[in-house]
């Protein structure tokens, strides 16, 4: 009994971790096995074709891809000054810990709200109908608190030392920032963005009353106009198609299409932040 | 350039990024009002007592009642489902990553986690129709296991890369000499862990249960593939359930532009806010505790 | 004695951190070409003295400074004066080295270009800082190397060089020594005496010997004043105060 005990009690965590490592597998091992027949350079390169039931999703990945960019252009350049503001030019009061306390917390909002704000003010409050802009706005909006949170880190970690040199030597506080205070947090800032954008790349409650279609008859890139991407494409065909069964193939290959994006986002991100910790050695 | 104009830029460059910073949080604040006002107008057309205490959210219907009840029972019960499948798991995986793994697992199974966390709800959703569906629709002889069971298995493996995380930075975080003292005294690593390491951590690994809940209670599209969405009020974990996230996001692309129907659904998300927001000020209220514990 | 010009002064000068009185009426001046130690136990000031001096302080929260600190005729915290070009004049070398996350030619090289000076003359300057430095010899063949993979001793040299590449009147230096092997200390001391014919130095340290090599004049702070200052040989042989006497022969501190 008394050389069971370890071996129950060590089994017990192997399990839960086992268990965890086990859903990833299902996760990855299902849409690679059931996507990977469907993908095809025509899958990825032609439009859908006979009511969505053969051909490709080009436009559901210009779409993706597209937004994902406009997502990055309203977030990235204001997220990483309002980081900028925080930590270099706001004097720590109780202001600017309630206004940071409002950045986390709005990280933690679900993201259907963000859809319901993109709604309310930029397709109805500012007209600008439902569209690729309204759309990547809603979705740099969501994007904004975690690239602020992740700058100011990446921010905070630069010792103050290294500001005093640079003021030292005669360097404005906009010079000490632009030319040693940025450059050394780059790596963590762009990490940071990487991983929000992959994230963005993902969403689609937010999207879904503010721009996205099922199904646009000409290739997406008009900013004023609907547009088709890859998880709202997704969530169509595995819920809403008249013909399920006969789609399952095709939402299987955006399903892995989808996660191949999103992967290569994070790996980028990973790859990033491995590069730099080495240099730090 | 000359010192005067450096320092003249430097002035300008100060200006506009103060301002971009306002910016930020004008529009960070605006969602937080946006929802009150709209939420505001709703309870001038339907009183708050009906709302809360209603039993039935029917708005369509030729008497259309917005009671908040059956959404509410909906979320709670996923929630619940989806935490007591993701705690012990969680917790468990935790410990064996902090106190067992040795250094080249952990830069396995770590990056596996983060790996985890960055499936897009969607693709779990779907996963939930193909495979989680069928195969409790196997096992307790339903049609397709669209219900509350399978939104609350789905919501736990999203949970637990926060839940995960957040606990083993907790389990990380706890000073190795009291663990060195629980050693002292004979007891072996199993009898640390249970006895001293997750007591001294307790606030942190509350902490993360909150942050798992918190983002639980938020998810949309998972719960809107899998539970199956019906109206009714909820009937257990077997059946199916609307969250307050999937009636959002069913209702919101086809209801006319502020009518009372309209409103209803900026009164839920300011509930769904409020919910999440308690969440995670009561998470971050134990990180900081567990924080200032540990290093006094 | 009396002749020599007077650099640096303080008049009547109290700051505050917030509600913490640190500096209580300071009044002190810093004789041209010469080095002046600042010594006191841990907490006295003496640091946040040095700091006023090139207004290290401007971006911390809550610091109030009154009374008159000048260099020479200026008025340093007077409101037109440039803080950029007052820096230039005034130099300074931290307490841990802190080069920036740059070669080594580039943490040189930085405070040259911000400062416009012109391209063709950069590399010269470079290298004779680099030599004034004594680290020339050193780093000469390695000049694009990330500063950071110096040692201790070499970055705090380098720090130097950056401070002089850009010939500033007077060089604040606090406790520079603090994180060094004896050896690197060594080396950083004789460099300060070298470099007192060309500027004014002032040097906080906790190092009572190292006050003794270096320094010409000595000032004793505690609790936020000055209790003595006068020739370094007269504060370590024959103090007037017995405060000073208890804390250079080790008493307290």
């Amino acid at each position: 009994m008394k050389k069971l005990t370890p071996i129950i009690e060590w089994g017990t965590l192997l399990f839960c971790t086992g268990t965890v490592c086990f859903y990833l597998f299902v996760i990855l091992y299902d849409l690679i096995h059931r996507g990977a027949p469907s993908l095809s350079w025509a899958f990825i390169s032609t439009q859908p074709s006979a009511g969505m039931t053969k051909g490709g999703i080009l436009p559901a990945i210009t779409g993706t891809v597209l937004l994902t960019l406009i997502t990055a252009v309203v977030s990235v350049p204001l997220g990483i000054s309002c980081a900028i503001y925080l930590n270099e030019y706001a004097i720590d009061s109780w202001l600017t810990r309630v206004i940071r306390a409002c950045i986390r917390n709005l990280s933690g909002v679900p993201s259907i709200i963000y859809g319901l704000f993109g709604l309310a003010l930029f397709v109805q409050g500012l007209r600008m109908g439902t569209s690729l802009l309204s759309a990547g706005f809603t979705l740099g909006l969501l994007s904004l608190p975690y690239i602020i949170t992740t700058t100011e880190e990446a921010l905070r970690r630069i010792p103050a030392s290294t500001r005093e040199a640079a003021l030292a030597v005669g360097a404005t506080q906009f010079e000490s920032i632009r030319d040693v205070v940025l450059p050394a947090a780059l790596p963590g800032i762009l990490t940071g963005v990487v991983l929000t954008l992959s994230r963005a790349a993902g969403e689609t409650a937010p999207i879904m009353f503010t721009g996205v279609a099922f199904y646009i008859n000409s290739p997406a890139g008009y900013l004023n106009q609907e547009f088709m991407a890859l998880p709202y494409h997704l969530y169509m065909l595995a819920t809403q198609h008249q013909a399920i069964d006969v789609v399952r193939p095709l939402a299987y290959g955006t399903a892995l299409v989808l996660i191949m994006v999103v992967f290569i986002l994070n790996l980028t991100a990973f790859y990033i932040r491995y590069k730099h910790s080495k240099n730090d050695e | 350039m000359n010192i005067a104009a450096r320092e003249n830029f430097d002035k300008v460059v100060k200006l506009a990024i103060r301002s971009t910073g306002l910016i930020v949080i004008v529009l960070l604040g605006g969602i937080f009002f946006m929802l009150l006002y709209n939420a505001f107008a709703f309870f001038l057309k339907v009183s708050p007592m009906d709302f809360i205490t209603g039993t039935q959210w029917t708005p369509s219907g030729k008497l259309a009642s917005y009671g908040i009840l059956p959404l509410l029972v909906s979320t709670t019960l996923v929630t619940i489902g989806a935490m007591v499948l993701a705690i012990p798991l969680g917790i468990g995986t935790a410990a064996f990553i902090s106190e067992y793994a040795g250094k080249r697992l952990k830069n396995i199974l770590k990056p596996a986690i983060e790996m985890l966390a960055a499936v897009p709800s969607v693709a779990i959703g779907f996963l939930g129709i193909v495979i989680v569906g069928p195969f409790l629709a196997h096992l307790i002889g339903q049609p397709n296991g669209l219900n509350a069971l399978n939104g609350a298995i789905l919501l736990s493996v999203m949970a637990l890369p926060t839940i995960i995380t957040v606990t083993e930075d907790a389990l990380r975080g706890v000073p190795n000499s009291y663990k060195e003292a629980s050693y002292g005294v004979g007891a072996n690593k199993w009898q640390t862990l249970i006895k001293v390491t997750i007591p001294a951590a307790a606030p942190g690994i509350l902490a993360a249960v909150m942050l798992g809940i918190g983002r639980t209670i938020g998810e949309t599209m998972t719960v809107l593939m899998a539970t199956g969405n019906a109206q009714a009020f909820p009937h257990g974990f077997l059946g199916s359930v609307r969250t307050i996230t999937a009636t959002i996001a069913i209702e919101t692309g086809e209801v006319p532009y502020q009518t009372t129907h309209y409103f209803a659904l900026f009164a839920i998300a300011t509930v769904l806010f409020i919910m999440t927001l308690a969440v995670n000020i009561v998470g971050e209220y134990f990180v900081n505790r567990f924080r200032k514990y540990h290093s006094a | 004695m009396t002749n020599d010009l007077i650099k640096l002064s303080a008049q009547s000068v109290n700051l505050w951190f917030g509600s913490k009185h640190v500096l209580k009426n300071i009044n002190i001046e810093f004789q041209q070409n010469k080095v002046t130690a600042l010594i006191g136990p841990s907490g006295c000031g003496k640091s946040t003295l040095l700091r006023s001096f090139n207004r290290m302080h401007d971006l911390l929260p809550d610091v109030r400074i009154e009374g008159k600190l000048m260099l020479e005729q200026q008025d340093i915290y007077e409101k037109n004066t440039s803080v950029t070009q007052l820096r230039r004049r005034v130099g300074m070398v931290f307490q841990k080295a802190n080069p920036f996350p740059k070669s080594i030619y580039e943490n040189i090289n930085y405070g040259l270009k911000i400062n416009d000076v012109p391209k063709e003359e950069r590399d010269g300057i470079v290298e004779k800082a680099l030599r004034e430095s004594y680290i020339w010899e050193e780093v000469k063949d390695e000049l694009q190397k990330p500063a950071t993979r110096l040692s201790g001793g070499q970055q705090q040299r380098l720090c130097i060089a950056r401070t002089v590449a850009l010939r500033p009147e007077v060089i604040l230096m606090d406790e520079p020594c603090s994180a060094l092997d004896p050896l690197s200390t060594l080396k950083i001391e004789e460099l300060i005496i070298k470099l007192k014919k060309d500027y004014t130095i002032i040097i906080v340290t906790h190092n009572m010997q190292q006050a003794q090599r270096v320094a010409d004049k000595t000032v004793f702070m505690y609790l936020g004043e000055v209790i003595e200052m006068g020739n370094t040989d007269d504060i370590f042989n024959n103090p007037k105060n017995e405060l000073t006497g208890n804390y250079v022969k080790g008493r307290f501190g």
